[in-house]
C-alpha cells in the first residue's frame, strides 16, 4: 500500500468514487457551490431579476439598523431559550416516569410520540390557530370555569408563547431518545447505590444524570439547532406575516419575507450566513460547556 | 456503554441484612403507590396531549357553528358534510393534492434509498483517497442549516427553469442531500460481517455485485427506516414546496391546506379540520404500520 504512488492509489479509488458519484454531485452542486455563491450574494445587492451588484458589507451593516431584523432575533432567541429547556425537562421527566417499569410503556411512548410526528405539519399549525383563537378551545375550557381568556394568538403578549407551547407539546422525540438512554443504565449500579443507602434523589442526581449526560447533550444540541430553524408553525399561525406586531416574526420567517416577498436576495443570504454563525456558535458553546458536565464513561476509564 | 461505578459491592448475603425487613416491606408498598402516582400522571399528561387531536376529530363532524361553544368530544349531530365540502375544496379536489404529494414522496424514497446506500457502501467498505475528509464533510452537512444554500439553490434551479416543477423537490434526493441517511446506513453496514463480502469476492463478484447482492438485501432494515422517514419528511415538507411550487394544480398537501386557510379564513373551521385530518392520515398510517422502526430510528439517531 505504502509503496504505491498517488496516481496508482487514485486509480484504485475510482470504483469508490463511482459509488459516491451521486452524492458528490449533490455535495458540490447543491451544497458547496451554493454556499460559496450565497456567501458572494451576501455582499451584493441581488434581486434575482438583475445580476448581483457588489456592495461589500452593506447587507451586514444594514442588520445593525434594521429594527425588524433585530426584533426577529429577539423573538427567535426567546423562542429557543424558552422552548428547548422546557421541552427537554418535560421529555426527561416523562421518560424517567415511563422507565419505572410501568406496563404498557410502548403504548404511552406511542401516544407521546405522535405529536412530534405531526407537530411540524400545516395541519397542526391550523389546529393551534383555532385552539388559541379568541373563541377557540382554550378559552372555551376557561369559560366553563368562569374565566375570560385573551385572544392568545391575536395578542402580541401571548402569541409567541402559543408557539413555545406547540414545541413543548412535541417533547416525544427527545423523550424517546432519553428512554433509550435510560434503558442503557445498568440496574445493578442503581441497586448497589440503593444498598449503600442512597435515596431516590441522590441516585438520580449522582448516577442517572451523569450516565445520561451524553444523551442530554445530544438532545440539547439537536433541539437547539432545530428550534433556530423553526418556520412552519409561525408562518401558518400568523398567516405569513409574523404578526401580531411582529411578535412571531421568527428569524427564518423574516428571511423568507426578505428573499421571496421583496426579493432582497443579497440581504437574505447575509441573514442566512449570520444564522449559520449563530447556530455554529451555540453548538460550539454547547461542546465547550459540555466538557464540564458531559460524562463519558469510556473516556474516564481510558485515563 | 460502560459505567463509572464498575465494581458494585459484591452481593453477599450480608448486604441485604443492612436493609431491615420492615423497611423492605414498606419500600414495596411505597413502590406500589409510587407506581400508581406515576401511572396517573402519565395518563393525565397523555390525555392533555391527545385531547386537542381528538377534539379536532370530533369537531370535523360538526357544523362550524357547533365547534364554537363546545368542548365536548361527542358531536351532537354528526355529519360528513365537512368532508365532502372540504374535499371538493377551493381549487382542485383534494385527491389531486394527495396524489401530487404521494408522487413526490415515492420519488423521494427511491432517490434517498439509492443515492444514500451507494455512498454509504463506499464509506463503509471501500478505501479511497480522501475518505476521511469526505466522511467528515458528509457529517458536517448533516448539521448545516438549509438556509445557507437556499438562496443560491433557488437561483440555480430558476436558471435551469425548474421553478414550478417538482424537480427541485425530488432531484436533490437522488443526490444524497439528506446525509443523515448515509450516516445511518454506514453505521448499519459496519455491523455486517466483512466475511460475506470476501466470500462473494472469491466467488467472483465485483464491488457492484457485492453491493447489489449482498449488502443491499442485508441493509433492508436501514432502508426501511430511511424510506419511512423520507416519506414523513417529504410529505410534511412545507417550506421547500412553498418556495418552488405555485401552480394551483401542482400544489402539495401542506400547500393546499394553507391556501384553504387563506381563502376560507376563519369561517370554515369544520372543513379545515376535516381536511387537516385527511392530510394526517397517511402519516398516521405509516406510524401505525412501522411504529417500532420509527421509534428505534429516533432512539438511535435522533431522526424525527
Amino acid at each position: 500500500m505504502i509503496s504505491k504512488t498517488l496516481p496508482g492509489r487514485l486509480r484504485e479509488s475510482l470504483p469508490a468514487y463511482a459509488f459516491l458519484a451521486p452524492w458528490l454531485i449533490g455535495l458540490f452542486g447543491l451544497t458547496l457551490i451554493p454556499m460559496v455563491l450565497s456567501l458572494y450574494y451576501s455582499f451584493t445587492d441581488y434581486s434575482l431579476l438583475a445580476p448581483p451588484v457588489w456592495e461589500g458589507l452593506a447587507n451586514y451593516q444594514r442588520m445593525l439598523s434594521d429594527d425588524r431584523y433585530q426584533h426577529s432575533l429577539v423573538v427567535t432567541f426567546t423562542y429557543v431559550l424558552l422552548s428547548v429547556p422546557l421541552e427537554m425537562v418535560f421529555a426527561l421527566a416523562v421518560a424517567v416516569v415511563l422507565n419505572q417499569g410501568l406496563k404498557a410503556v410502548a403504548f404511552y411512548r406511542a401516544v407521546y410520540y405522535v405529536p412530534s410526528l405531526l407537530g411540524g405539519s400545516v395541519a397542526i399549525a391550523i389546529l393551534w390557530r383555532q385552539i388559541f383563537g379568541a373563541d377557540g378551545l382554550v378559552n372555551q375550557v376557561l369559560g366553563t370555569v368562569g374565566l375570560d381568556g385573551p385572544g392568545w394568538i391575536s395578542s402580541p403578549d401571548t402569541s409567541l408563547f402559543t408557539l413555545v407551547l406547540l414545541r413543548v407539546w412535541q417533547f416525544g422525540a427527545p423523550m424517546v431518545i432519553f428512554l433509550a438512554g435510560l434503558r442503557q443504565i445498568p440496574g445493578d449500579v442503581l441497586e448497589a447505590a440503593e444498598v449503600d443507602g442512597a435515596g431516590r434523589v441522590r441516585r438520580f442526581v449522582h448516577i442517572t444524570l451523569p450516565l445520561l449526560s451524553p444523551i442530554i447533550f445530544f438532545n440539547l444540541v439537536l433541539q437547539i439547532i432545530g428550534a433556530f430553524q423553526a418556520f412552519t408553525p409561525a408562518f401558518i399561525v400568523s398567516g405569513g406575516s409574523g404578526g401580531p406586531s411582529d411578535s412571531t416574526l421568527f428569524y427564518t420567517l423574516y428571511l423568507y419575507q426578505k428573499a421571496f416577498g421583496s426579493f432582497e436576495m443579497g440581504y437574505a443570504a447575509a441573514m442566512a450566513w449570520v444564522l449559520l454563525l449563530i447556530i455554529a456558535g451555540f453548538t460550539a458553546a454547547n461542546f465547550v460547556m459540555g466538557k464540564r458536565w458531559v460524562f463519558y464513561a469510556d473516556e474516564r476509564e481510558a485515563r | 456503554m460502560s459505567t463509572p461505578v464498575r465494581q458494585r459491592p459484591p452481593r453477599t448475603e450480608s448486604a441485604p441484612r443492612s436493609v431491615p425487613r420492615r423497611t423492605r416491606a414498606a419500600n414495596r408498598q411505597g413502590l406500589m403507590s409510587r407506581r400508581t402516582v406515576a401511572h396517573a400522571a402519565i395518563i393525565l399528561i397523555g390525555l392533555v396531549m391527545v385531547y386537542p387531536l381528538v377534539w379536532m376529530l370530533s369537531s370535523s363532524f360538526e357544523p362550524t357553528t357547533e365547534i364554537f361553544g363546545s368542548t365536548s368530544l361527542v358531536p351532537k349531530s354528526p355529519s360528513l358534510d365537512n368532508y365532502s365540502a372540504g374535499w371538493s375544496g377551493p381549487g382542485a379536489p383534494f385527491s389531486v393534492y394527495l396524489l401530487n404529494s404521494l408522487l413526490i414522496c415515492a420519488l423521494t424514497i427511491v432517490g434517498n434509498v439509492l443515492s444514500c446506500s451507494l455512498a454509504a457502501y463506499a464509506f463503509a467498505r471501500m478505501s479511497f483517497v480522501g475518505r476521511r475528509v469526505l466522511f467528515g464533510v458528509m457529517l458536517g452537512t448533516i448539521m448545516l442549516p438549509a438556509h445557507v444554500t437556499l438562496i443560491a439553490q433557488y437561483s440555480i434551479f430558476r436558471d435551469l427553469g425548474w421553478v414550478d416543477t417538482y424537480l427541485p423537490l425530488v432531484v436533490p434526493k437522488f443526490l444524497g442531500t439528506e446525509a443523515f441517511f448515509i450516516f445511518l446506513m454506514v453505521q448499519f453496514i459496519r455491523g455486517l460481517p466483512r466475511e460475506l463480502d470476501e466470500a462473494a469476492r472469491i466467488d467472483g463478484c465485483g464491488v457492484f455485485q457485492i453491493y447489489l447482492r449482498i449488502v443491499l438485501p442485508l441493509l433492508r432494515p436501514a432502508l426501511v427506516t430511511t424510506a419511512i422517514f423520507s416519506f414523513i419528511w417529504s410529505y410534511n415538507d412545507f417550506f421547500t414546496a412553498l418556495i418552488y411550487v405555485s401552480d394551483p394544480a401542482r400544489l402539495t398537501v401542506p400547500l393546499a391546506l394553507r391556501t384553504f386557510l387563506d381563502s376560507s379564513g376563519q369561517s370554515e373551521w369544520g372543513q379545515m379540520f376535516a381536511m387537516s385530518l385527511v392530510t394526517m392520515v397517511p402519516v398516521l398510517v405509516a406510524f401505525v404500520l412501522f411504529q417500532r422502526r420509527i421509534v428505534e430510528g429516533v432512539a438511535t439517531t435522533g431522526l424525527k
